[in-house]
């Protein structure tokens, strides 16, 4: 099981996965465990290929400039990635 | 349908599912070949125009593409061209009725990063299997896997396509391929190539549908490449996008290099363009006249009134047009019998002209398989 996804933590997308940007956001693909998930918004795209830039999610949330009604929605969808290791936590050093 | 489905259903930049047929060579008649293969056509595209593509789809970021026939590895260049998409970062799944793995090619594919392996095979003993794949098929195709076992390739696919004689056998087919620590995949059977006279004899009856739809449902761990998602209307729906992907999300370049709607099309009413016209693939997916009719809203037709078109879609644009329906007419295999209604309508009214093989290639040979020395259906020859 996957601890659940930390927002307070710094994360940033796998090395080995590639996005393809397409109407309705992106496609991205995982070249170790080839899966490929579907980013179901041009916002999360954004959001998710700042998240190396920001010290924390929610810290890339409000850079983004996302309303915090619909963090909740956002967290859910980088819980996601982060489970089927789309998404690596940085080392806390 | 999602908000995603629907939109996937508008089109994509670039296709997430690309099969790409190398040659019309094939030392199996498999009685369902969907592409009638047998001989290699002439015309086959050469080792740099191969090239060229996987050019394009790397650019493209087709992540990976799907290999197929024929079979694949009777091209002389076969290693060389998968050694390139690999390099360029294409992923390769192929397909192969395993003739051609000996223990030496077993190992060179073992090597190779980012390659998988579908081997065929149609039954869980030689009698159901050499029915539809030939004489031999059977004990070939277990020595390949046991092969790739001992080359420590790891967890290849054995692939099933799903007909009245071996549905029975799933379980069967579940545990040889943990046996082999490989991944099982299930394929729906349509009318396509040597099936449009195999189908109607060899398709699962209504009752086995239903029981593999429970099946795959309490079995999640079964690769089905979404081909079930007509049985979707039975309620919850199968794991995968259960959309027509056709020109909209997957598409077929077959091995001279013609673009078709999706890999069980294989017709001229299906065919987009050519990867040889200026533009090459990236043009026939983009803005190829049949991809963008594809991609308008499809009309329910005859499936309009029924509660479980959301689920279904109308089912297979493929088993429509081989059985000789409509497009806008209810899947052949429709769960609640709606298209085996239509399909007597079509009997009785004197109208099932079901559509022949634009490009047959199949070998006008004896089939070796000892069942009454069926003969290949010859009727599907048509040049």
């Amino acid at each position: 099981m996957n601890a659940p996804f930390d927002a307070d933590r710094h994360w940033r997308l796998h090395e080995r996965v590639a996005l393809r940007p397409e109407p309705f956001g992106a496609l991205a693909y995982h070249y170790d465990n080839r899966r490929l998930t579907f980013l179901r918004s041009p916002d999360l795209v954004a959001l998710v290929e700042s998240l190396s830039d920001q010290p924390s999610a929610r810290a890339a949330f409000d850079a983004a400039g996302l309303a915090p009604g619909r963090w909740p929605a956002f967290e859910k969808a980088l819980g996601s990635l982060a489970a089927g290791d789309f998404l690596v936590m940085e080392d806390a050093a | 349908m999602t908000a995603l489905t629907d939109q996937l259903a508008l089109g994509l930049n670039s296709p997430i599912c690309l099969t790409w047929e190398w040659t019309y060579a094939c030392d199996l008649q498999c009685v369902h070949c969907l592409s009638s293969s047998g001989r290699r056509d002439p015309m086959e595209l050469t080792t740099d125009e191969m090239k060229s593509i996987v050019d394009q789809l790397a650019e493209m970021q087709v992540f990976y593409v799907n290999i197929g026939g024929g079979e694949p590895m009777l091209r002389p260049d076969f290693f060389e061209v998968v050694e390139y998409c690999v390099e360029r970062g294409v992923g390769v799944k192929f397909s192969t009725n395993g003739g051609r793995i000996n223990s030496e090619n077993a190992r060179r594919l073992a090597a190779m990063d980012y390659v998988d392996i579908q081997i065929s095979l149609d039954g869980v003993d030689p009698e159901t299997n050499d029915a539809i794949r030939g004489d031999g098929s059977y004990s070939r195709v277990r020595t390949a896997m046991d092969h790739l076992r001992a080359a420590g390739f790891g967890p290849f696919k054995l692939s099933v396509v799903m007909t009245r004689e071996n549905i029975s056998q799933v379980d069967a087919y579940h545990a040889l391929a943990a046996e082999y620590g490989a991944e099982l995949r299930l394929t729906r059977f349509r009318p396509s190539g040597r099936g449009i006279d195999t189908w109607h004899d060899l398709h699962p009856t209504s009752a086995q549908q239903i029981e593999l739809y429970n099946w795959l449902l309490a079995h999640p761990d079964v690769l089905t490449g979404d081909s079930f998602f007509h049985l979707s209307a039975l309620g919850e729906p199968l794991p995968g996008l259960n959309l027509c992907g056709a020109g909209r999300v997957v598409c077929l370049i077959d091995p001279v290099g013609d673009v078709y709607a999706c890999p069980f099309v294989l017709h001229d009413h299906f065919k987009a363009g050519s990867v040889r016209d200026d533009g090459g693939f990236a043009r026939v997916w983009r803005s190829s006249d049949l991809f963008t009719e594809l991609r308008e809203p499809s009309n329910p037709g005859a499936c309009g009134s029924c509660g479980s078109y959301d689920a279904c879609g109308g089912g297979c644009m493929a088993a429509k047009f081989f059985t000789g329906l409509p497009l806008d007419a209810p899947d052949p295999e429709c769960v609640f019998g709606h298209g085996e209604t239509a399909l007597a309508e079509l009997e009785a009214s004197g109208g099932a002209v079901r559509p022949s093989v634009s490009h047959d290639h199949s070998k006008p040979i004896t089939h070796p398989n000892g069942v009454g020395k069926r003969r290949i259906p010859l009727s599907i020859v048509d040049r």
